[in-house]
């Protein structure tokens, strides 16, 4: 394995993490703004506050670890996507303003439970997908240009492009889909047999949704990239497991059996759809400007950021899991039996 | 686009400040609380900690959410610059996201875990890898910033970046004042915040001791703080003036090279005469030097067009002014309280502890802004002009209406939330809730 595989690989399987953690979370906002919307609220808040709270900071790492990261193994990302994204990363931020602010004016604070509030953070759990996703359209090309060698970018192709729609409508789907089947196990583990029901029901009604728009990107891609296109069939066999475990996750939720192996496959279906993608867009950062491999920093800077990685990994894995083991795998805590909060 | 985008650097930065600071130094005051009360075992000591940890739970909320944008920011509104930088300087910009994601996890835990444990020193230990995270972070940004004043560890051939060693650019002459200053000014701005707290709560007629308690013990770390602040900022007064002499020359008006170098404050300039100063003589000199005679460098042996604002000199003049006050200040109040002074307790005392808090902020703004400002026309200083660095994107004007509407609506409510909170359940009433759970044990 060279340097520039071992950085792009551990900063996709940090992107990954967030993927799975901020879709908990953005989609669980949401679900309480809707049940709020409908009359429901007592159903839901309890579960959300007590998971979401202790651990949204350490969500919002996993973001600051992937944009800090790219910079460090790939430091010329900055030039193409630090000028050109200006406008939706700010948007993003703002989003995330909004839910860190309603994290801590809202649950930790005076709990203002202001309706606005409420519906204001759950809608911010669908715009930040949106607002992030287009990402991935732009690294596809095509929708960057140099002008006089400055990059920018075309905000009308863009706009217009049905790849870019359809990445868009993915991850909101995803996004509550991930976060339904999540929440259908915690719910079930707190003993909460009416959240359970109602969640079970999101998660299965954003199961279609999800697939259909993923299969859509695929032929998307046909015409946009025709390039990264070959290379994704090439890893079809990658594809169809993640389809199989796919089923998997939908067939248990729909017996209404082993939520928490459901989500575990749930898990295993992203990461593989997730890697596939990631390994047929290799070894383009940007189509066709950048590459992991004119994009690297340099030799010594790629070990010592190796070297401080696997260092951090050493004090981080030991203290996830006490968090973890506090937090989602503690019964009292989880039925909300004890409350410690200071 | 260099305009805008500093702006925009300077809005983000100077809010994120306010929180960070709080985050590096309040974990200590409450573990100082929390340990205090569990010696003393004195229920007083430890609910100030907790309600001091509410209280931070708010701030840290706001700092992270101001953190995430300034780092994103960087390689927005800085392309060019993170591009060269990060090839560089990246080590310690990653490691600081591990120590992020430390605090963060011993934050939420130690937050929902109290009275949980049956032996209170095991909960008190969970609050020491959230203030050693918080700190850790604060010296590696800090880290990053003294390699934009005191570059080095890499070479330029042609054009391009050789021999990077991010080892020898971690540890850039700028780091052991600057880490330092940085350090013991967020601790003594904490202590002087929370001060400032329980001084108000006094002037509010509320009498109870535990504001009392609280006041002493705070003071006390602000007057230590605050000296070790002073003596570590002479230090820093001679790293400039051996690294960074134009800084240290704009900050003080100082035009001609020359010892026994007088120390200007405050006052007007009038071509290169400094008008309504208050002159001290030969302090310059030993500021910079520690002796009379040093021969402290002047502006008009830099270029025309790398010498800083001049107008650094207010801010320089602030920030010390600020530090000698709080510190004559924070002796006065100790001294008063140890000797059973009655100034200490009049009322026009309290309102200036009440005052000390935000100078003390204050302080820390005037201080960043120097050395800021000062590093200018560099953004990397003698590689990289601050207008090379600049995103070319013509969206920036647009950004900072948003932001600055943001940080607007982030500010109002921390100060609602936070006064809301405590008027909501005042310490007398939980301190007689927690006698009556108490009483009903035994
Ligand atoms: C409570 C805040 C506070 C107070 C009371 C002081 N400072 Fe300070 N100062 C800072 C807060 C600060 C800071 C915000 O932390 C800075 C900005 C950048 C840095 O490294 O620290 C700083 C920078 C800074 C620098 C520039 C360092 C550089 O550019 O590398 C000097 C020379 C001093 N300080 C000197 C002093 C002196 C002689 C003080 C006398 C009491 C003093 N400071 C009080
Ligand atoms: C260019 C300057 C800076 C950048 C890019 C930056 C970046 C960040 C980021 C990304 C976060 C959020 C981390 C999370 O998600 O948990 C954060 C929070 C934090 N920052 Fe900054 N920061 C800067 C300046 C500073 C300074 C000067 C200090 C300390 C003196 C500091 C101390 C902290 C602390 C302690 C936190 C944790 C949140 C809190 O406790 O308030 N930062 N910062
Ligand atoms: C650590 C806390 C820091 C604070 C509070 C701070 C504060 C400021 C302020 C007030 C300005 C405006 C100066 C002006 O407009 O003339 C500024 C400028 C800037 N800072 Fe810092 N800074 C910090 C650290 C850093 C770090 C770590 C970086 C980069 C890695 C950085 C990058 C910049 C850049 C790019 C500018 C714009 C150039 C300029 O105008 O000086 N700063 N900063």
């Amino acid at each position: 394995m060279t340097l520039e595989i071992i950085g792009i690989s551990v900063l996709w399987l940090f992107l990954f993490l967030y993927v799975i953690v901020a879709s908990i979370d953005f989609g669980a906002g949401f679900f309480n703004a809707y049940s709020a919307f409908s009359d429901k609220q007592h159903i839901l808040t309890g579960i959300i506050q007590r998971y979401l709270s202790p651990v949204w900071e350490v969500t919002n790492v996993f973001f600051v670890f992937f944009f800090v990261g790219i910079i460090g193994f790939f430091p010329q990302t900055a030039f193409y996507y630090g000028t050109t994204l200006l406008v939706p990363a700010s948007i993003a931020l703002i989003l995330l303003a909004v839910r860190g602010s309603y994290y801590a004016f809202a649950t930790y604070g005076a709990k203002i439970n202001h309706r606005g509030y409420i519906y204001m953070y759950g809608l911010s759990g669908l715009m930040l997908p949106a607002a992030l996703s287009p990402v991935l359209a732009i690294s596809e090309g095509g929708f960057m240009r140099l002008e006089g060698g400055q990059p920018s970018l075309d905000y009308w192709a863009l706009f217009t492009s049905p790849l870019m729609w359809s990445i868009v409508v993915l991850s909101i789907a995803a996004v509550l889909y991930i976060s339904a089947v999540f929440l259908t196990w915690y719910a079930w583990k707190a003993g909460d047999e009416k959240a359970t029901q109602l969640v079970r029901k999101y998660a299965l009604v954003w199961a279609g949704p999800t697939i259909v728009t993923a299969t859509g990107i695929i032929f998307e891609l046909r015409g946009h990239n025709p390039e990264h296109y070959a290379s994704l069939l090439d890893l079809w066999w990658m594809f169809a497991l993640s389809f199989l475990l796919f089923l998997g996750t939908v067939f248990l939720i729909w017996k209404k059996r082993n939520y928490g192996l459901a989500f575990i496959l749930l898990v295993g279906q992203f990461f593989t759809a997730f890697f596939a993608y990631g390994a047929s867009h290799y070894p383009y950062l940007l189509y066709p400007h950048l590459t992991i491999y004119d994009s690297f920093t340099n030799e010594s800077m790629a070990i010592a950021l190796i070297i401080a990685f696997i260092a951090g990994l050493g004090l981080l894995l030991p203290s996830l899991y006490l968090l973890f083991r506090l937090f989602l795998f503690d019964k009292d805590y989880v039925k909300g039996k004890s409350d410690y909060h200071a | 686009m260099a305009l805008q985008s500093r702006i925009l650097t300077l809005m983000t930065l100077s809010f994120h400040i306010i929180y960070a600071t709080i985050g590096v130094g309040v974990p200590l005051m409450i573990m100082i609380a929390q340990w205090v009360g569990i010696r003393k075992n004195d229920e007083h000591y430890i609910l100030l900690a907790r309600r001091w940890a509410r209280g931070f739970v708010i701030t840290v909320a706001v700092g992270v959410v101001t953190g995430t944008a300034i780092g994103l920011q960087l390689s927005l509104l800085w392309p060019n610059f993170m591009q060269m930088a990060g090839n560089v300087i990246a080590l310690p910009l990653f490691m600081e996201v591990f120590a992020f994601f430390f605090e963060a996890i011993f934050l939420g835990i130690y937050l929902y875990t109290w009275d949980r444990f049956e032996d209170q020193r095991k909960h008190f230990l969970l609050l020491v890898p959230v203030a050693l995270g918080a700190a850790a972070s604060s010296v590696f940004i800090t880290i990053v910033n003294s390699f934009m004043n005191a570059p080095q560890g890499f070479d330029v051939l042609n054009g391009e970046l050789v021999n990077v060693s991010p080892l020898l650019a971690m540890f850039s002459p700028a780091v052991p004042t600057k880490v330092a200053h940085v350090l013991s000014t967020a601790f003594m701005t904490s202590a002087f915040v929370l001060a400032s707290i329980a001084a108000f709560r006094l002037l509010r007629g509320s009498n109870h001791i535990y504001h009392k308690k609280a006041l002493f013990l705070t003071m006390k770390l602000a007057l230590i703080f605050s000296v070790a602040t002073a003596i570590i900022g002479d230090f820093s007064g001679k790293y400039l003036a051996e690294y960074q002499p134009e800084k240290l020359a704009a900050a003080e008006w100082h035009f001609e090279t020359g010892s026994e170098a007088e120390l200007v404050l405050f006052g007007v300039l009038e071509g290169e005469e400094p008008k309504y100063a208050i002159r001290i003589p030969y302090a310059l000199s030993i500021l910079a030097h520690g002796v009379p005679s040093g021969e402290v460098i002047g502006l008009n042996d830099f270029p025309e067009d790398e010498i800083p604002p001049l107008w650094i000199h207010y801010l320089f003049d602030t920030m010390v002014t600020l530090g000698m006050w709080l510190a004559f200040f924070s002796f006065v109040y100790v001294i008063g309280a140890w000797r059973g002074w009655s100034i200490v307790t009049r009322k026009w005392f309290r309102w200036l502890t009440v005052l000390s808090g935000p100078l003390a902020m204050l302080a820390i703004q005037a201080g960043w802004w120097f050395t800021e400002v000062g590093r200018q026309p560099w953004i990397l200083r003698g590689y990289m002009k601050t207008s090379e660095g600049a995103t070319t994107s013509g969206q920036v004007d647009l950004m900072i209406v948003m932001f600055a509407g943001l940080y607007v609506i982030l500010g109002i409510g921390t100060v609602v939330v936070l006064s809301r909170m405590y008027k909501r359940n005042p310490v007398e009433k939980e301190l007689a809730q927690r006698e009556s759970v108490k009483g009903g044990e035994e």
